[in-house]
C-alpha cells in the first residue's frame, strides 16, 4: 500500500542574488515603445518560493485520494447534481456537502484556451491547453489541460478522457492532463472502467504539497538606492524632513511627521549610540552564520533623528548597555559593494555613554544639526 | 440620526492548534463561521455581507484569499471585504463590520478572522528578504524585545514580572478549551527556567504560532431585541494608526495607543476605566506588554502596571480588573484572527458565555488589538446593557 | 444616508515606475490630492487605503505606504487587501456612521517587478487550479471562448472595444497603451492566448491614485463642483470557473441594480475592464445602452493598475464631470478570475 506522502523539504528561503543595474524587465503585454523606457535603476532578482503543505479536510482528501488510486470522485449537490472536482460546501448557498461518487474520466471539452509557452511554474512538459471539462456523470466543469500539439486540435464539445501519471501521490497533477479520444458520452468508454479500489481501504490523503516559486526584480526606490550606493563608498546618508527637520536613516524618501517628500539627503558619521537591544539567544533560519548569542539593537546615528537595527560586534552581548556608544565596523575596502551589508556590525568606542532623555521615546525629538555635506 | 445600535449576537471560534491537519482552509473557516452563525440562530441565508480579516497573504501563499473564501463563506450574490491592518486586522475587521451595520448599509453581517499558520513558516511570512541587507531580527521576538527592555528599564520593574503574566494566561487558557497551549502541569518555576530566546525574552513568555479562526455575527437594534440569547451591546469602536518610526515616538506607549483608547472609552462614556471594565482581552503576544498595555490604555500610572500584575490584579480569580481569563495572544495566536478572539472574548465575557472562563457578573469588557511595529490599534468595548 | 462626494483626485499610471518605492510614487499623489481642497492630513476624519503585498512580493507594503500620509499625530485609518474601490466604500460607509465630514482613500499597485500574468494564479483555487498554474490570460481566455461561443459577441466586435480604447487612451495622458491600431490591425494581431490577443489583454502599468472625501456643505465648501456618490454596492459571484455562466457577471448585474444604474440617464462609464471580452460582459450586466460613452479614457486596457485601476475609474468619471462632459457617470472595479467580484457606484455632479 502507497504511503502517505509527506514532503520532508526544508523551507528554501528566498535567494538574494547578486545586484545589477539594468533596465527593469517590463510586463509583457505591451506594443513595441508602449509606455516610457525605464532609466537605469538599481535592481537585483528577489525569488519569493516556499514548499507550502496545504491540509485538505476530509472531502478534498477524499477527492485526491481516489486520484491517487486512479479515480475520479464528484460530490452530490442538494438538487441531485454532482460536482467534480467536489468542494465541502456547495459555492451556491455555502450549505455542506460530503456525498462523494465516482464519475467517468471521459468527458467534453465545454471551453478552452490555447496556453502559449509554457510558464516557469507549470507543471507541463510543453504548451497545453486549458479547458473546462464537463466529465460524464459530472455537471460541473473542471479546470485542467488538455494535452496536444497546438490549438488546431482543440475544438469545444470535443471528446477527452484522463491521461494519469505513473507515479501519484494525491495530487492534482496525478491526473498528467486529459487527451482527445473518440467515444461518445453513451458509447463504452475507452478509459478505465470505474475503480473497484475501495476507497476505505487505503491510507486517506490528508495534505498537499503546493509549493509557490515567484520571481521578481526587486527595485529599492530612489532614495535607498542613493543610500546603498554611498555604501559602497562607506558612507552613510539621510534624508531630511524639509518642514521639521528630523533626519531618516536610511532614506526612505518620506518624512512621516510632515507626509511629504524629503528635501535634503544628509551625510551622517558612522557612530552613534545604542538606544536599545535585543539579545537572541537561538539561531535564526535567515541567518545561519550569525551564532548565537548575539546582540541585536537599534543604533541612532549623530544627527540622526531615528534609529535602525544593526548588530553590536566585537564585545559580549551582556556588556551591551543602553546608551553604548558604537561605531560602524565595514568590510574591508575590496569587499565592498552596493549593499547595506558592508557594515558588519556595530562595535564599542569607549566614549561616555549616551544620556537618554526619555526613556519611552526613540531617537531625537526636533531638528537635527546640520553636519557633513549635503546635496 | 446616529450610528444605529450595533449587536453581537453570535459568537464562533475553532479549537486553535499548531496545525488543524484535520481541515482545509475554508473548513477552518466554516467551523468557525458555523458556529457563530448557530449561536445567533442564524443560517447563511440571513447573512447581508461578511466582512474577513487576515494579516499578509504570503502567511499561506494564496493572493487575496477572500476571492477563493467568498463561495465557502455564502458570499455569491453577497458583498465581501478583505480588512488587513497587519497584527491588529482581527479587531480593525470587527470595527469595519460594526460600521457596516452602524451605517445602516446592512442590518446583519458576519465577521471573520483566521490564519492558517501551519501552510508555511511565521519566520519567512513575516520576514520576506530584500536583496541588499540582511536582516537581524530574529522574527517579532527580536523587534518588540527591546521596546520590552526600554519599559523594564523605564518602570523599574522586577524582572519576574513578565513571567507572572505568561504563567497567569497559561493557567487561564486551562479554563478555556478553544486554547492552543493547555500547559497542565506547567510551574512558574518553569517559566522562568525557560530559555532566554530573545533577551529579556523567555520562551515561555512568547506567544505559539497557530491555526485557527474567529467569527462573529453582528446585528442592527431591531435584530439585537429580538435575539433570543445573550447579546453584547458594542458602546464604542475605534481605530489608530501612525508612523512606525520618527523622532521622540514613543514606543512604549505609543500616541495611537493612547489616542485610539481615549476615543474608545470617551464613545462608551466611561471615566474611571479600572472600574468601570469588569474585564479586558488585550493584545499581548510578549509577556511584558501586559504591564505596558495597563498603562498605555489608562488602566494603570504610568510605571505602575507591573504592579496591578504583580498584585494579582489581572487573575481571573480575585483580580479586580482580570486580564486576557481566555489565556490571551500567549496561549493561541492564529496572527490574522488573534485581534478578533479578544474582540470575540470581549462580548463572550458581556454574554455570560465565556464557560470556565466566565468573570462573575461582567457588565462591560474591552476588546484590543495592536500591530505592525506597534503602530496600529483596534479597540472596542462592549457591554450587557443597550 | 449622507451625501457624499468626490472632491478631488491624482493618479498616475505608467508601464513600470521602477525607480521609485510605493511610497515615493505616492507621496506626490497624496499631497496633490490633498492640495487640490486646501486640506491636509490632520483634516481628514479617516483614511482608508488598498494593496496587494503579492504584486511586488513585499510583505506589509501598506506600513511602509502609511509614512506618505504624514500619520504623525495617528491617524483614524484602516486598510483593505482589494482595489483603491473597496477603499473608496468602506470610507463611504465610515463617513454615513461617524460624526466625521471628511475621508481620505489611496490605492496603488506596482506589478512590474513580477510577472503579473502568473502572480495571479495564486488567487486561485490552492488546492485544484493554483497548483497548475494557469496564468490570467489563460483563464480569461476560457471565458472568452464561451462568450465567443455563445454569440454573444464577436471577435470584430472585441477588436472594435480593443480599437476605440486605443482612440479614446490617445487623449488620456495616464495611458500607456495609445498607439493606435485598426480594427483590422488587430485582428490580424497572432493570438497571444488564443482566443485573446494581445491587443485584449490589458496594459499592466504600475501607479497609483488619491482622492478626498467630503460629505454635503463640507463637499460644497470645498470645490466648485462635487461629485456626488449617488450609490454605491458591490458583489461577489462564485470562485469555482465550473459552476458559473462566464458569460454574464451576475454579481456585476445586482450591484448596478442596487447603486441605481438603470434608474436614470447615464453619460459615460468607466469599467474596470481589464479584457476586452470583460468590457462586453459588464456593458450587458450594467444595461448600458449605445447612448452610454464606455471607457472614455481608454480604459484599463490602456492602463491596467492592479490594485488602482478600480479606484481609477472612479477618479476618471469624476474629472469628466468636473470639466463638464456630462452629470452622470457610472464607475465599476472588479477583482478575482472572469469578474468574480464588481462594484458599482452612480456619480452625479452637483
Amino acid at each position: 500500500m502507497r504511503r502517505l506522502r509527506r514532503p520532508t523539504g526544508v523551507p528554501a528561503l528566498a535567494r538574494n542574488e547578486q545586484s545589477v543595474v539594468g533596465s527593469a524587465p517590463l510586463s509583457d503585454v505591451r506594443d513595441p515603445g508602449e509606455g516610457r523606457m525605464p532609466q537605469e535603476v538599481l535592481q537585483a532578482p528577489l525569488v519569493l518560493e516556499y514548499p507550502f503543505i496545504r491540509t485538505t479536510g476530509p472531502v478534498l482528501g477524499r477527492f485526491l485520494t481516489g486520484l491517487r488510486e486512479g479515480v475520479v470522485l464528484g460530490v452530490k449537490r442538494a438538487d441531485g447534481t454532482v460536482m467534480c472536482p467536489p468542494l465541502e460546501y456547495d459555492p451556491a448557498d455555502a450549505s455542506p456537502l460530503g456525498e462523494l461518487v465516482e464519475v467517468q474520466q471521459t468527458g467534453t471539452v465545454v471551453s478552452w484556451s490555447w496556453g502559449g509557452p509554457l510558464r516557469d511554474q507549470q507543471p507541463f512538459t510543453q504548451p497545453v491547453a486549458w479547458a473546462l471539462i464537463q466529465l460524464d456523470g459530472a455537471d460541473t466543469t473542471m479546470l485542467h489541460a488538455v494535452l496536444v500539439d497546438g490549438p488546431e486540435q482543440m475544438s469545444t464539445g470535443m471528446r477527452v478522457q484522463t491521461q494519469w501519471r505513473e507515479a501519484r501521490e494525491g495530487h492534482i497533477t496525478d491526473i498528467r492532463g486529459f487527451v482527445p479520444c473518440s467515444d461518445e458520452p453513451d458509447g463504452t468508454s475507452s478509459a478505465k472502467p470505474p475503480s473497484t479500489v475501495d476507497l476505505d481501504t487505503v491510507e486517506p490523503v490528508q495534505s498537499v504539497r503546493t509549493p509557490i516559486r515567484l520571481s521578481y526584480s526587486y527595485t529599492p526606490g530612489r532614495a535607498l538606492s542613493q543610500y546603498l550606493h554611498a555604501m559602497k563608498e562607506k558612507r552613510i546618508i539621510g534624508d531630511r524632513c524639509g518642514e521639521t527637520g528630523q533626519v531618516f536613516v536610511p532614506p526612505r524618501g518620506v518624512s512621516p511627521v510632515a507626509g511629504k517628500a524629503t528635501t535634503e539627503t544628509v551625510e551622517l558619521a558612522d557612530v552613534g549610540y545604542v538606544e536599545s537591544f535585543n539579545i537572541t539567544r537561538v539561531p535564526i533560519a535567515t541567518r545561519p552564520d550569525l551564532q548565537p548569542p548575539y546582540c541585536s539593537a537599534w543604533i541612532v546615528l549623530d544627527g540622526a533623528s531615528v534609529g535602525f537595527m544593526g548588530l553590536v560586534i566585537n564585545c559580549e552581548p551582556e556588556s551591551v548597555r543602553l546608551g553604548m556608544r558604537v561605531r560602524a565596523v565595514w568590510k574591508p575596502d575590496d569587499e565592498l559593494k552596493i549593499s547595506a551589508t558592508n557594515i558588519l556590525g556595530w562595535e564599542p568606542t569607549g566614549e561616555p555613554d549616551e544620556v537618554i532623555a526619555d526613556i519611552e521615546c526613540i531617537g531625537r525629538v526636533g531638528p537635527q544639526q546640520k553636519g557633513g555635506s549635503t546635496s | 440620526m446616529g450610528k444605529e445600535r450595533t449587536a453581537v449576537i453570535g459568537v464562533g471560534q475553532t479549537k486553535y492548534a499548531s496545525t488543524r491537519g484535520d481541515v482545509s482552509m475554508a473548513g477552518l473557516l466554516r467551523e468557525a463561521a458555523q458556529r457563530a452563525l448557530d449561536t445567533a440562530h442564524k443560517t447563511w441565508a440571513d447573512i447581508d455581507a461578511v466582512i474577513m480579516g487576515k494579516a499578509p497573504d504570503f502567511f499561506e501563499g494564496v493572493m487575496m484569499p477572500e476571492i477563493y473564501l467568498a463561495e465557502a463563506l455564502g458570499c455569491v450574490g453577497k458583498p465581501i471585504m478583505r480588512v488587513h491592518t497587519a497584527g491588529s486586522v482581527g479587531g480593525s475587521t470587527a470595527c469595519v463590520a460594526a460600521s457596516m451595520v452602524q451605517s445602516r448599509v446592512h442590518s446583519t453581517v458576519l465577521t471573520i478572522a483566521w490564519e492558517k499558520q501551519s501552510e508555511s513558516n511565521a519566520m519567512w511570512a513575516l520576514s520576506l528578504p530584500q536583496p541588499f541587507t540582511t536582516s537581524v531580527n530574529a522574527g517579532a521576538g527580536g523587534y518588540f524585545s527591546p521596546i520590552m527592555r526600554r519599559y523594564m528599564a523605564m518602570s523599574d520593574a522586577p524582572e519576574l514580572i513578565g513571567c507572572l503574566v505568561a504563567f497567569k494566561d497559561r493557567q487561564h487558557a486551562l479554563k478555556n478549551p478553544y486554547a492552543h497551549l493547555h500547559q497542565h502541569d506547567l510551574t512558574f518555576e518553569q517559566v522562568v527556567e525557560s530559555p532566554m530566546l530573545w533577551d529579556p525574552i523567555r520562551y515561555s513568555e512568547t506567544c505559539p504560532s497557530s491555526d485557527g479562526a474567529c467569527a462573529m455575527v453582528l446585528t442592527d437594534e431591531a435584530g439585537g431585541d429580538a435575539h433570543d440569547g445573550p447579546v453584547a451591546w458594542i458602546k464604542g469602536t475605534a481605530m489608530r494608526s501612525e508612523s512606525n518610526s520618527y523622532g521622540g515616538r514613543n514606543m512604549v506607549s505609543p500616541a495611537a495607543s493612547e489616542q485610539c483608547a481615549d476615543d474608545v472609552f470617551a464613545q462608551a462614556g466611561i471615566g474611571d476605566r479600572r472600574s468601570q471594565i469588569d474585564a479586558v482581552e488585550m493584545y499581548v503576544p510578549f509577556s511584558w506588554y501586559e504591564p505596558m498595555w495597563l498603562e498605555s490604555l489608562g488602566f494603570a500610572e504610568k510605571g505602575k502596571g507591573w504592579q496591578l500584575v504583580e498584585a494579582g490584579a489581572t487573575r481571573l480569580e480575585g483580580g479586580d480588573l482580570p486580564v486576557n481569563c481566555s489565556g490571551g495572544v500567549l496561549s493561541s495566536n492564529a496572527i490574522g484572527a488573534s485581534g478578533m478572539i479578544r474582540f470575540a472574548e470581549a462580548a463572550l465575557q458581556v454574554m455570560g458565555e465565556a464557560g470556565e472562563h466566565q468573570v462573575d457578573g461582567a457588565r462591560t469588557a474591552f476588546g484590543h488589538a495592536y500591530g505592525g511595529g506597534a503602530q496600529y490599534f483596534a479597540m472596542w468595548i462592549v457591554a450587557k446593557d443597550k | 444616508m449622507k451625501d457624499v462626494a468626490m472632491v478631488s483626485f491624482a493618479q498616475r499610471q505608467e508601464a513600470a515606475i521602477p525607480n521609485e518605492s510605493e511610497v515615493e510614487m505616492m507621496i506626490p499623489l497624496m499631497e496633490q490630492a490633498k492640495d487640490a481642497v486646501g486640506l491636509t492630513q490632520r483634516d481628514m476624519g479617516f483614511t482608508c487605503s488598498g494593496s496587494s503585498d503579492f504584486l511586488a512580493g513585499q510583505a506589509f507594503s501598506f506600513v511602509m505606504t502609511i509614512d506618505g500620509t504624514g500619520p504623525v499625530p495617528p491617524i483614524s485609518e484602516s486598510h483593505v487587501e482589494q482595489d483603491g474601490a473597496w477603499a473608496l466604500y468602506e470610507a463611504w460607509v465610515k463617513l454615513q456612521c461617524e460624526d466625521i465630514d471628511t475621508a481620505f482613500v489611496y490605492s496603488y499597485g506596482k506589478s512590474s517587478p513580477g510577472s503579473l500574468r502568473d502572480v495571479l494564479a495564486t488567487q486561485m483555487d490552492p488546492y485544484y487550479v493554483a497548483p497548475l498554474w494557469p496564468d490570467a490570460y489563460a483563464i480569461e481566455g476560457l471565458a472568452a471562448r464561451m462568450l465567443l461561443e455563445s454569440g454573444k459577441v464577436s471577435e470584430r466586435q472585441l477588436a472594435e472595444t480593443a480599437s476605440r480604447s486605443r482612440l479614446n487612451a490617445s487623449t488620456n495622458p495616464h495611458a500607456v497603451r495609445t498607439e493606435q491600431k485598426s480594427v483590422e490591425e488587430i485582428l490580424a494581431e497572432p493570438y497571444l492566448s488564443d482566443p485573446l490577443r494581445p491587443s485584449d489583454i490589458g496594459a499592466s502599468a504600475d501607479g497609483g491614485a488619491a482622492m478626498v472625501l467630503a460629505v454635503g456643505d463640507r463637499a460644497r465648501s470645498l470645490c466648485e463642483r462635487p461629485v456626488w456618490i449617488r450609490g454605491i454596492d458591490h458583489r461577489s459571484d462564485a470562485h469555482t470557473l465550473g459552476v458559473r455562466d462566464l458569460t454574464s457577471a451576475s454579481s456585476a448585474a445586482i450591484a448596478a441594480n442596487r447603486s441605481g444604474v438603470g434608474a436614470d440617464r447615464i453619460d459615460f462609464a468607466e469599467l474596470h475592464a481589464p479584457f476586452t471580452t470583460s468590457e462586453a460582459v459588464l456593458t450587458q450586466a450594467l444595461g448600458l445602452d449605445d447612448s452610454v460613452s464606455v471607457n472614455p479614457s481608454g480604459g484599463a486596457l490602456a492602463a491596467n493598475t492592479m490594485m488602482a485601476a478600480g479606484l481609477i475609474r472612479f477618479g476618471e468619471v469624476f474629472e469628466r464631470i468636473v470639466r463638464g462632459d456630462g452629470d452622470r457617470g457610472v464607475a465599476h472595479a472588479t477583482s478575482g478570475p472572469c469578474l468574480q467580484q464588481n462594484l458599482v457606484a452612480v456619480l452625479e455632479g452637483e
